[in-house]
């Protein structure tokens, strides 16, 4: 099993204002392929920052982490960009899709960075959009289509790139539970795959689908399931 | 990366806010017609002047009689018949920077021919003064060295003036009164038109100046002429002929130190010069008005790309965290200004030779559209588009991608 995902004493200290904030103190963590893991906790317990780190977002104040076999904790901002657009996949809780603009053109978005030629990337994209069952629905604009098509497809965009990782901050945050268990629904099949989500959320319910909780509070991980398969110690990071 | 990427993606967001798009656009449409303009109305101003002086004959160098001087009182240049017709000839024969000399004794007279008749300026000089003028016979001929020497009774009309005496017909070889004093026509010149002063060139008659002096304006000083015409060999020529002239005549006169020289000579480019001078600082003048307005549109271009910046900081995230580069966001964002300056440039371009041709036709005044004013307006717009649009594109693409994601 490889590890996709692993950091190694994370903190992140912000300035606000006059006030230091410590956002993580010293975080330790590994993912490996295969996992769904669900990462909870109130709001201020470091789980977003935490996400935004993995998802090279933004960069640690110290520690280490590697994705997917590659060093990313120094890289400059282009080189992130380069990680961001082949390794990792967003789904944002406010969908986040360029509004006025078609669903193909959403899911397109990540592999025009990526330098992918027209006619593959329309390929790509047009299967990805079939994976979360709104292939038919191509041609919309993105405001046309109900919250939870908009979300699947931020789905797709994640998906398109064919990712190391999906990450999902809040992907339910903005549906209705009838939806949220659609979304749901959608990553255990990804998941089941061979895909590896992390999934940010407060509400248990959601944090049941996952196969790993892990419980942030005050920028630590106070609990955590563990792998429900767990890798080899010592294994190849 | 595809290269078009950015342009398309910079026309899909102009498209989406087309009236925003129109607006900003104005400011360029304006400033680029406004400069195409002006600059066509300074231009064809200069190049009017430069028309009109050009149909005075080129290298060209006028000699005038001196003043009377009495009482120590001097009278004005001219007024002193103090240039013989021998000077001429001797001018002529002896400066051999000179090309032609032709003296010019002017005066007005009513010209008679059956039952018309017309007042018009009459022109007493030598055949070297239609060359001078590259002034043409559209039929009959030309004035002869023998018409003056033998003062013969013959005239060569011009085009206004046929045409208030005959009409339409030929007036080669009918006859005209000339106070009284019948001529032969002999033939008739091509239409000239307005002189750079206004006045029409074609209302005159010529006449051998020893004719005119003696039946026509007639001369209290007989052998004397009047300001006389020179023409260089060639533009490098002009100073030569010049100080050619002023030592024959300095000599022929007299000129010493008893004796202050009678009679002036100056050099007619000069006065073109100026001309096309003061009518180019003119059309610059007006150029750089027109530019100022460019460059109001221009920062109405940078104020709209900053707000359109602001406004789409959430898409520059997103666009971030799926991978786009910096690069890809400042290209975005300079493609959208600079397909607004030039959309704008080139919509202004039009507006600019429409207006240059609207201003000639009502106003009737030359205008001449310039192909570098043109390439000078769209060279502006795009660098006026990349100037401006950089600091906002810049602003966009140097966005820390958490920030642009969390902004509301």
């Amino acid at each position: 099993m490889n590890a996709i995902v692993r950091i190694e004493g994370i903190t992140k200290v912000y300035q606000m204002g006059e006030e230091t904030v410590h956002a993580l103190r010293g975080v330790s963590l590994t993912v490996s392929q295969g996992e769904f893991v669900a990462i909870m906790g109130s709001s201020g317990s470091g789980k977003s920052t935490c996400m935004h780190i993995l998802g090279c977002l933004d960069r640690p104040t110290s520690g280490q982490y590697v994705l997917d076999g590659v060093a990313v904790e120094n890289m400059g901002k282009n080189e992130l960009a380069e990680i961001r657009n082949k390794k990792l996949g967003f789904v944002f809780q406010g969908f986040n899709l360029l509004s006025r603009t078609s669903a193909l053109d959403n899911v397109e978005l990540p592999l025009v960075y990526g330098g992918m030629p027209p006619n593959k990337r329309r390929q790509c994209a047009m299967e990805a959009l079939d994976m979360v069952g709104l292939g038919e629905r191509a041609g919309h604009l993105s405001n046309q289509l109900s919250g939870g098509q908009q979300q699947r497809v931020a789905i797709a965009r994640a998906l398109a790139g064919n990712p190391a990782l999906i990450l999902a901050d809040e992907p339910t945050g903005n549906l209705d539970s009838h939806m949220s268990e659609e979304i749901m629904d959608i990553f255990k099949n990804l998941n089941s795959k061979g895909k590896t989500i992390i999934m940010v959320t407060h509400e248990p319910d959601i944090a049941a689908h996952a196969s790993r909780r892990i419980t942030f509070k005050d920028g630590l991980i106070i609990d955590d399931t563990g792998p429900a398969v767990i890798p080899f110690p010592g294994a190849e990071a | 990366m595809d290269i078009l990427l950015p342009i398309k993606i910079a026309a899909r967001a102009l498209r989406v806010n087309l009236m925003r798009s129109f607006l900003t656009m104005l400011g360029i449409m304006i400033g680029i017609g406004a400069v195409i303009i002006m600059v066509a109305v300074g231009t064809g101003a200069t190049k009017q002047i430069s028309d009109q002086i050009a149909t005075m004959g080129s290298n060209l160098i006028i000699i005038l009689p001196g003043s009377t001087t009495s009482s120590g009182a001097h009278s004005g240049m001219g007024s002193a018949p103090t240039l013989t017709f021998d000077d001429v000839k001797a001018i002529r024969s002896e400066c051999p920077a000179v090309l032609r000399v032709a003296p010019e004794q002017r005066g007005t007279a009513q010209m008679v021919a059956a039952n018309m008749n017309w007042s018009t300026g009459i022109i007493g000089t030598t055949p070297d003064f239609l060359l001078i003028r590259d002034w043409k016979i559209a039929s009959g001929r030309e004035m002869t060295e023998n018409d003056v020497d033998m003062a013969q009774k013959v005239c060569i009309l011009g085009a206004t003036v046929a045409e208030n005496l005959f009409g339409d017909e030929d007036p080669v070889g009918k006859q005209v009164r000339i106070k009284g004093v019948p001529f032969q026509v002999i033939g008739l010149l091509e239409a000239k038109g307005r002189s750079a002063q206004g006045t029409d060139q074609d209302d005159t008659a010529f006449l051998p100046v020893t004719t005119a002096q003696r039946k026509i304006i007639g001369n209290a000083f007989p052998g004397t002429v009047g300001p006389t015409l020179v023409q260089a060999v060639s533009e490098a020529k002009l100073t030569q002929a010049q100080e050619e002239i002023l030592a024959l005549l300095d000599q022929r006169h007299h000129v010493g130190a008893n004796k202050e020289r009678d009679y002036t000579v100056r050099n007619l480019s000069e006065i073109l010069a100026v001309a096309q001078q003061s009518a180019k600082t003119m059309s610059m003048l007006l150029g750089a008005v027109a530019s100022i307005s460019l460059i109001v549109g221009g920062i109405g271009i940078m104020n709209i790309m900053l707000v359109s910046v602001t406004e789409r900081t959430r898409e520059i995230g997103i666009r971030m965290a799926i991978g786009a580069k910096e690069r890809d966001i400042l290209l975005q964002f300079l493609a959208e200004a600079v397909l607004l300056t030039m959309l704008g440039g080139f919509i202004g371009i039009v507006l600019g030779v429409a207006g240059a041709y609207t201003i000639s036709g009502i106003f009737g005044w030359p205008t001449l559209i310039s192909s570098q004013a043109i390439g000078l307006a769209v060279a502006f717009s795009s660098a006026i588009g990349i100037f401006f649009g950089f600091y906002p594109a810049r602003k966009a693409a140097g966005l820390n991608p958490i920030d642009a994601l969390r902004y509301e």
